[in-house]
Order: C-alpha cells, then structure tokens, then sequence
C-alpha cells in the first residue's frame, strides 16, 4: 500500500499501522476503502467520543439512548418519542438543493429504521448574509430541497431556526431533526442477531453516487470543492415515501430481526455496524445487490452512498415474506448474505472472497483522540466589550425596526410556507412560535419540538452559550406549554486539529452537560460534524440542540401571540446590563463581542417550573421567550403574532439605573412575556413569589400600536418607542422577501 | 352521522394525505372511510370515492399524470358516469384533470414556489352535493399546500363552467372579495374547485381534511364533509346499478 494512497483514503500512517496491526496483514484497495470512511471523523467520532461520555443520558423514561440510529423515550400509553438530529452542512453547500434533500431523507430513515412513523422535522439553518448573490442562491437551493422532499413524502416540516452571520460565507450549516411516533413494545434496532439469518437488501439501486461523502465531510473545505458535486448524492422522496410504507409493514407483520439505514459509507457502515452491535459477524454476496450501474467494483458497490435504501435482518425462513411486502410497494429487495458467528464481515462477489476483516476492527477499534485543547489568543480580547463606546440610541423605534428587519430576526414565513407544515394533521401550533406542538391521534397528549442555538454567544464563551442553547430550547418548549423530556444536538465546529476548536468543544459539550443536569433533561442521540472550516476560517462553534416536550393535554398548548385587548402583561425573570453578544450590538453596532449573557441555570429552572405551574393550571394566553432583540422585539413579536391580525401594547419598563438598549435590546436569560386574563395575574404572582422568581406586570394587550415607556429612577416616564403595529407588521414579515429579492438590507 | 355511510379513500403509491382524510371522515364526522389500493380494478361497496392528495407516483413527469393511468381509475371512471360522488383533493384534483374527469389544467403557481398556507375561499355554488352545508357567497377559511395550483383553462371551456355554475369556490380576501392579490398560485379566474358538468365530481386544492378538526384551530372544513355526507343521505347521488354491466 502506497503512502500516497493512504493519505487519499484520509488515514494517517499511524492509523494505517494500526490497522495492520489489527489484521495481521497488509488491506487490500477494498479495505482500505473501508477503513476509510469507518474511521472517518463522521463515522468514528474519533476526536469527540471521549468527551460525548460527559453528557448525562439516563432518565426513567429514557428507552433509548445515544448509540442507536436514534433516541427514544417513553410519553405513556403505550408510544414512545423517537427523535435524532443530524448536519448535512457539506453537500449543501457544494449541491443546496440536493445536499438539503437528502440531509432531510436520511434523517428520516434513522427514525423510521426504529419502528417509527416520522411525524414532524425542523431545520436549524446558518448562511452568509443576503446581500451576496451566492448566499440567496445557497438559501433557495436549501429551503427548496427541504421542501421538495418533506413536502413529497408527507411529513410536516413544522419549525425550526435561521441564521445569517458572515461567518457561514463558505460554511452554511444544514441541521435537520426528524421526530417520529412508536410502538413502546415494538422498537427496532440495529443489531444483526442469530446466525444463519438472512441479510436482506431493500430500497433503491446501487450507483456510484456518493462514494466517499464520509471522508468529504470529514475534511475542510478549500477552492477545489466545487468540482466535489459528484460525491453529493440526489434525492428521490417518491422511493424514500414507498420504502417508508415497506419498513413500516414489514415491523408491524414481525418479520425482522434488526433494520439499519445506508446512510454515510453506506452498505460498510450498515453491515459492520449491525454485527458489531450484536457480536456477530455478517457474509455478504456483492453480486446480488441491486445496481443502477454496470461494472461496478467492490470497492464502489460497499462505499456507494446511493440514497433510499436499508439493510435488513429477517427471521429465517422468513424472507419470502418480506420479499412479497417489498414488491407490493415496489421497492426493491434481494437477500444478499447472511449472519455468522465469526465476527468478520466478509464480503464476496461472485464467491470469491474481496474483503474479509473483524467487524469490530472498523468500529470499535476505531481510533479515539484527546486532542491538545488551548484557548484561542484572541479569546480575551473577543470577550472586551467597553460599554463606554456603545452610545446609547436616541431613536429607540429605528432600532427596534432595525431589528425586527435584521433577516436573523425578520418573520420566516418565507421559508416555512414553502414547507408542508400541516400534512398529518397534528400540528396544534405551527410554525412561528416558541415552539410547534403536535397532537398524538388515540391520545390526549402532545409533543412540542424546538431547535436553537445562538452561535455568537458559542463563540464568546461557548461553555454559556452552549449551556444556553439548552435552556432556551427547553424555555421555548415551556413556553408552548410542554414539559421537556429529552433532548439531540447536533454539534457543529471546525477542525478538531486545531487546539482552539478543540477547546471551544470541550467546553461546550461541558455547558450542555451541565444545563441538562440541572434541568434533569438527558441526551438521546446527537451528531458532530467537525471541519465547518472553509480556506482556514472555521464556523462559530454551533452546538444546535433539538428538544421535545410532552403536554399531557393538548388543549393547553400556547402560542407566543397575544389572545385578547385588555390582557395583563408580564414579565418573569430579571433584566439587567446583558449587551455582550447580542443581535442590537452586532446588527447595530456592527460589534460581536463582549461576555454573553449570564446564565444562572437554578433561576433558569425555577422560571421553567413557574411557567409550567401556570400553563397546567389554565392562566396563561400567551407565552415567549426573551431571545434576540431583548424585551422590545419579544413585545413586537407578541404583537404581531396574534391569530387574527396585530394587537397592541403599553407598557413601562422601570429603569432599575439599567441603560436604555440594555432594558429594550439586552439578552438576559431566563426571561418569559407572559399574557393573561387581568383576573388570573395574581395567581401568577403569588407561584412566582412560591419559587422565587421575578415578576412585574409590564402593561396591557391594548390598541394598535406597540408603546414602550421608561420610568427613571426618579419616577419619570417617557415614551421610547411609539409605532403603529401595523408598520411593525409589514417590515418585519416583508423583510425577508425584501432581502431575497434585491438584496437590499440582507446585510446581516 | 349514520355509521351505514362508506366512503372510499384512493391509495396511489406516494398519496400522503390519505391518512389525514380516513380521520377526517371517521374520526371526526364518524362515517366509514376504507383504503382503495391503487392497483385494484374494481371498486368494493363504497358511497363516494375521494381521491386524496400527495404526491402519486412523485409527481415527476406531471402531477397527477401517472396515477391517471392506475387500474383504479377506471373503476372509478365507471363510479363517476354512474352517478357517484367524488371529490378530489389537491393531488386528486389534479389526477381528475389529468383523467379527463374535469376541464382544463394545472400550471406550477406563479411564485415558482410550494405554498403552504391558509386562503379564503367564497362558495360560488351552494348548490351542490359538496357545499349544500354554505351559504352562497359564504367566506371559508381553507389551508393551501401545493406547488401546482395554477389552474388554467382555454377561453372557450372557462365561459362553460362560468355559465354553467361549474366553479364552485374561489380564492377571495377576507371579506369575499375576489382580487389579484388574493390569488395565491396565479389561478385562472381565482379558481380554487370546479365540478364537472353532472355536478357529482369536485375538484379543489385547498385541504378541507386539515381544517375538520376543532382542535386544529378551524372546522371550516367540515362544511364540506357534511355537505358530502348529508349528500349521500339523501339518496340522490347513489350510482346508478348499470355500473355492474360496464366491468369488463
């Protein structure tokens, strides 16, 4: 084996030798092939795995927990939540269209593969600012391959986040979630038990598309990449829709053994993967898979990552079955080897042995790195922030229509109506609020599901950013009423080689693990992708977790907009000086830096619990989250969402010796704009106090116009911002569209 | 609703709202909806026939034009010249077209776009099987979610619906008003359905199975299901018997 072959296959000299060593003998081209993409960063998490074991993943109602092809948890009645979150940030930026596509068809075979009808997916988007031509094409490209596919195979799309940051100039970020419905009593895995069983299979043919996207995504990114389209594989919904329908038959008639997707290196990951799991080992006979190309070799046929297909375990004696619920639905499907005892997987074609090695040399025996990990020398610098050189706006209304109009901020409903956000007909509340909630059908409940991540605050500190994802994502799902239940993320960083990005991990993987302990919410399952990095300029660290709640009554739900005139408004939880890192100093300012807002994770669960008290006993119309833009754009967004057109707002903020922009703008966590019946406020007060928690009444649901008020220390009131809603209204839900169109004001 | 009222739902391979419209007809208005598979050649016992919508076949060559030529639809064909009720939703509309069973054509909408979203829509005819629970000139509120929507007929066959009360809703704003800017998907005329000339085929493309359900926020929908099942009730639109000689 030449070095220059094995630097090719990504592998360094070490890993080569290892694998030698493992062997006893030197790998034949086929083999190293598949070392390749098994010991690929986005297939062995060699560089993360050592620190992914920080996070807290056991819970009663945990069933399933990271290691799968998805998580699952237990919501009663006899059903479990079946959820993962995955990037497809690499091929969406060489092909958007198809990268996205097929980002959201592989996220849907994880979760169908566990026995699960998909029930809802959410996107979490990062592109460069609109005013580039490239970034509108890359933001089209995505938001149509995510429609395209959703939307053909009948999955509602129903939420998810975008952002715009120069920062994803060559890197977009394309995270998608998938949440499905099963069986508690009938959750499938991957594992190839009992030799002698069949191996069969299913789904679409076998071409040369995608050979190698494994070790793709496991590189930066440089000029060359264009002339990587090829490796991006094209998405079919329609077969991914038929193949959907086949798994799901085949589950309920009792036919199979173990089930696993083709997803990154294909049928090497799936086969090596099932045995290893289940201490086996697997034979396979390459000529009896289905091909779309002639004269394809081994090494083609094992690395293809050819979309819309499965490999499946039967029952033996069984797989005429199987066969038959296969060519009812017109999908594909041929036994192509069997289980054995021996714990290789040996692959044959035409009877003559092409590859023959331990199952578990190309998984577990996979390489783990602890990386040298420092802080970046600019880290301290990043976090200065003096406030002395940040004047104080005098125009309050120009900033708060700077930001309502800031495409991070703006309405998305140029994305999400472009989605399929009702199909199933469960969606409860769609897209637009903290969070969307869909009823479960033959129950009383719903789930609410949310994606977040704030990769500024990432890059400040990413301990408190990281660990602040994880409370605005559980804050969002409180907000619509639900309680938390588990959570995936989806870690997106740059090159692991580099000690500073190595650092940002570490630490953030420790904020997850730490908010999710004092917020008692376990990881299921999750994804890294490492090399967001594009001629040397990494990504802001950007750890998007994805979380789903439970409502055990679905007539609680809540949405963000306010319900009624007259209604009292109020806040719970604390404002005070949180400028660092915030969307009014960057789209303003044009400043990232500062310390993000402080995060007390103990005020962020007693809030969490006041809320819940408060929704669960029917005193709450309206629900949001302070996030970007602070008080005065949570106040507007209130406003602007209600059902059936803008209802306005007074309100006086007291000034508490806090500057202007840190009152209306500021980020502080752990903040939630409650609306309620004027009758019910008290009620609210009196659970605040019980837990501690901050509450003022800031003012009423009155009018048609958003007015903020400050009252100085002193007792004065002054009015600081004063618009009609609907002007409000038509900046911020136009401005996305503006943005796309001319380019105009997509700086972001 | 009596329980003696059986509605078929059409399975093509890529149909995805077929599920939603067996709830919607069972769950919610409490009739009987079982799944026709799309390789059948004659249809079972069944009142009325909905073709749901999706995404037959992928949609790849032209929507609807695929599913047009499944076994199925010929027994349905025979269903429709008997007397029997359809109603083609979304996809469905557009497989009816395809069929031949309606006039005219579907355009990809104008903004290029799938579009998913809610739309009002003014009941043109209150006259039919499908709308005798409206009122004339009634405002509903009806989700969207279709990519080809754009519907298009030549000048001659769009003067014979109008004349002949054929387009029964059209996309209007919120206070009935037919405008441009109401038009979601550049429809000709702001055609939202249209039924055949015999008045026992509807096609439309907002999704009255999304909005039958209180709990989704809007029951808008259920005037049309109820329209359909009172409409069978009455008896006036059982298929004539000569269906049977016509299976060949």
């Amino acid at each position: 084996m030449t070095k220059d072959l094995i630097v090719q296959h990504g592998l360094t000299e070490e890993e080569y030798q290892k694998i030698v060593t493992l062997l006893g003998r030197e790998l034949n081209l086929t083999e190293l092939g598949m070392f390749s993409v098994m010991w690929s960063e986005h297939c062995s998490y060699k560089s993360s795995r050592t620190f992914l074991k920080k996070l807290p993943t056991d819970a009663p109602h945990v069933i399933q927990g990271p290691g799968e092809n998805a998580g699952v948890v237990d919501i009663g009645d006899g059903l479990a939540a079946v959820f993962k979150m995955e990037s497809h940030n690499h091929p969406s930026f060489i092909e958007p269209y198809q990268g996205a596509a097929t980002g959201v068809g592989g996220i849907l075979r994880d979760i169908f593969t566990m026995g699960a009808r998909p029930i809802a997916l959410l996107d979490s988007l990062r592109f460069g600012p609109l005013d580039s031509p490239k970034n509108r094409y890359l933001f089209s490209g995505v938001v149509a391959g995510i429609a395209g596919y959703g939307n053909c195979i009948g999955v509602p799309t129903v939420g998810g986040e975008v952002y715009f940051n120069e920062i994803y100039n060559y890197n977009p970020l394309v995270n998608v979630f998938c949440l499905g419905i099963a069986r508690k009593d009938r959750i499938f895995r991957g594992w190839a038990s009992g030799a002698g069983n069949p191996v069969l299979y299913i789904g679409a043919k076998t071409g040369r598309d995608g050979i190698h996207g494994a070790t793709m995504a496991s590189d930066s990114f440089d000029e060359g990449s264009e002339s990587m389209r090829p490796t991006v594989q094209v998405g079919d919904p329609f077969t991914e829709k038929l193949l959907l329908e086949a798994c799901l038959e085949l589950m309920e008639q009792d036919l199979l053994v173990g089930i696993q997707d083709m997803g990154a290196a294909g049928l090497t990951s799936s086969s090596c993967e099932m045995a290893s799991r289940a201490g086996t080992g697997i034979e396979l006979e390459l000529a009896n898979v289905p091909r779309r190309e002639p004269s394809m070799t081994p090494y083609e046929v094992l690395l293809s990552e050819s979309q819309e297909r499965m490999l499946l375990v039967a029952k033996s004696g069984r797989e005429g079955e199987v066969l038959d619920i296969c060519k009812k639905w017109d999908v594909d499907a041929a036994v192509i080897g069997r289980v054995t005892n021996d714990g290789f997987l040996r692959v044959k074609e035409k009877g003559v042995v092409v590859a023959e090695v331990p199952a578990r040399a190309l998984t577990d025996n996979a390489p783990t790195y602890e990386r040298p990990a420092d802080a970046p020398a600019y880290q301290d610098a990043l976090q200065t922030l003096p406030l002395e050189l940040v004047p104080e706006p005098k125009d309050c209304n120009a900033v708060l229509e700077a930001l309502l109009t800031s495409p991070t901020i703006a309405h998305k409903g140029w994305v999400f109506e472009q989605y399929d956000h009702m199909v199933q007909t469960n969606t409860v509340i769609r897209p637009g609020s903290d969070a969307a909630v869909l009823r479960i059908k033959g129950t009383d409940k719903a789930l609410a599901v949310t994606a977040d991540c704030n990769s500024l605050y990432c890059v400040l500190n990413p301990y408190t950013g990281a660990a602040s994802a994880v409370a605005e994502a559980a804050r969002n799902l409180v907000c619509a009423g639900a309680r938390p239940l588990a959570l995936t993320d989806c870690l997106n960083f740059g090159n692991p080689e580099r000690p500073d990005i190595m650092w940002q991990f570490i630490l953030a993987v420790e904020g997850i693990a730490d908010a999710c302990k004092a917020l008692q919410i376990p990881v299921v399952s999750g994804n890294v992708s490492f090399y967001n990095e594009t001629r040397g300029l990494s990504i802001y660290p950007t750890p998007i977790i994805g979380m789903v709640g439970l409502l055990d009554h679905v007539e609680q739900a809540v949405s963000q907009g306010f319900k009624a005139e007259g209604d009292a408004i109020l806040l719970l939880g604390e404002t005070g000086e949180d400028l660092g890192g915030t969307e009014y100093l960057r789209a303003v300012h044009h400043r990232e830096q500062g310390t993000p807002p402080v995060l007390n994770l103990e005020r962020e669960a007693a809030l969490q619990r006041v809320v819940l008290q408060a929704v669960e006993q029917g005193l709450v119309r309206s629900a949001h989250d302070c996030a970007e833009g602070g008080l005065a754009v949570a106040l507007a967004e209130s406003s602007l969402s209600a059902t059936n057109g803008p209802l306005g707002a007074e309100v006086v903020l007291d000034r508490h010796g806090l500057r202007r922009d840190s009152l209306l703008f500021g980020e502080s966590q752990s903040r939630i704009i409650l609306s309620v019946k004027p009758a019910n406020r008290e009620k609210i007060e009196v659970l605040a106090r019980q837990d501690g928690v901050p509450c003022s009444v800031l003012g009423f649901v009155r009018g048609q116009r958003l007015m903020i008020s400050i009252r100085d220390d002193r007792g004065g009131t002054a009015l600081w911002i004063d618009r009609t809603c609907d002007k409000l209204d038509t900046m911020w839900r136009g401005a996305l569209r503006a943005a796309l169109d001319t380019g105009e004001g997509g700086h972001a | 609703m009596s329980i003696s009222l059986r509605v078929g739902i059409l399975v093509f391979p890529g149909s995805n709202c077929d599920r939603d419209c067996q709830h919607a007809v069972s769950q919610v208005m409490g009739a009987k909806a079982d799944f026709i598979w799309h390789k059948e050649s004659m249809l079972p016992h069944v009142d009325a026939v909905i073709i749901p919508g999706g995404f037959s076949y992928g949609d790849y060559l032209r929507t609807g034009a695929i599913a047009r030529f499944s076994p199925v639809m010929a027994a349905v064909t025979r269903f429709a010249e008997a007397g029997g009720l359809v109603l083609g939703i979304c996809n469905g509309f557009q497989i009816l077209l395809e069929a031949g069973l309606l006039p005219g054509a579907m355009l990809r909408n104008r903004s290029l776009s799938f579009l998913c979203k809610d739309v009002h829509l003014r009941v043109e005819n209150a006259d039919t099987p499908f709308t005798r629970r409206c009122k004339p000139g009634q405002v509903l509120t009806l989700p969207i979610a279709h990519g080809e929507g754009n519907y298009y007929a030549d000048q001659a066959t769009l003067a014979k619906l109008k004349a002949r009360n054929q387009v029964i809703f059209r996309y209007c704003t919120k206070d009935g008003e037919v405008t441009p800017e109401a038009n979601p998907n550049g429809s000709l005329d702001n055609i939202a359905g249209i039924v055949n000339d015999a008045g026992n085929i509807l096609g439309l493309m907002p999704h009255p199975e999304r909005c039958a359900d209180a709990l989704l926020g809007n029951e808008d929908g259920r005037l049309i299901l109820l329209s359909l099942l009172e409409a069978i009730k009455s008896g006036r639109y059982a298929p004539k018997p000569v269906l049977a000689h016509n299976v060949s």
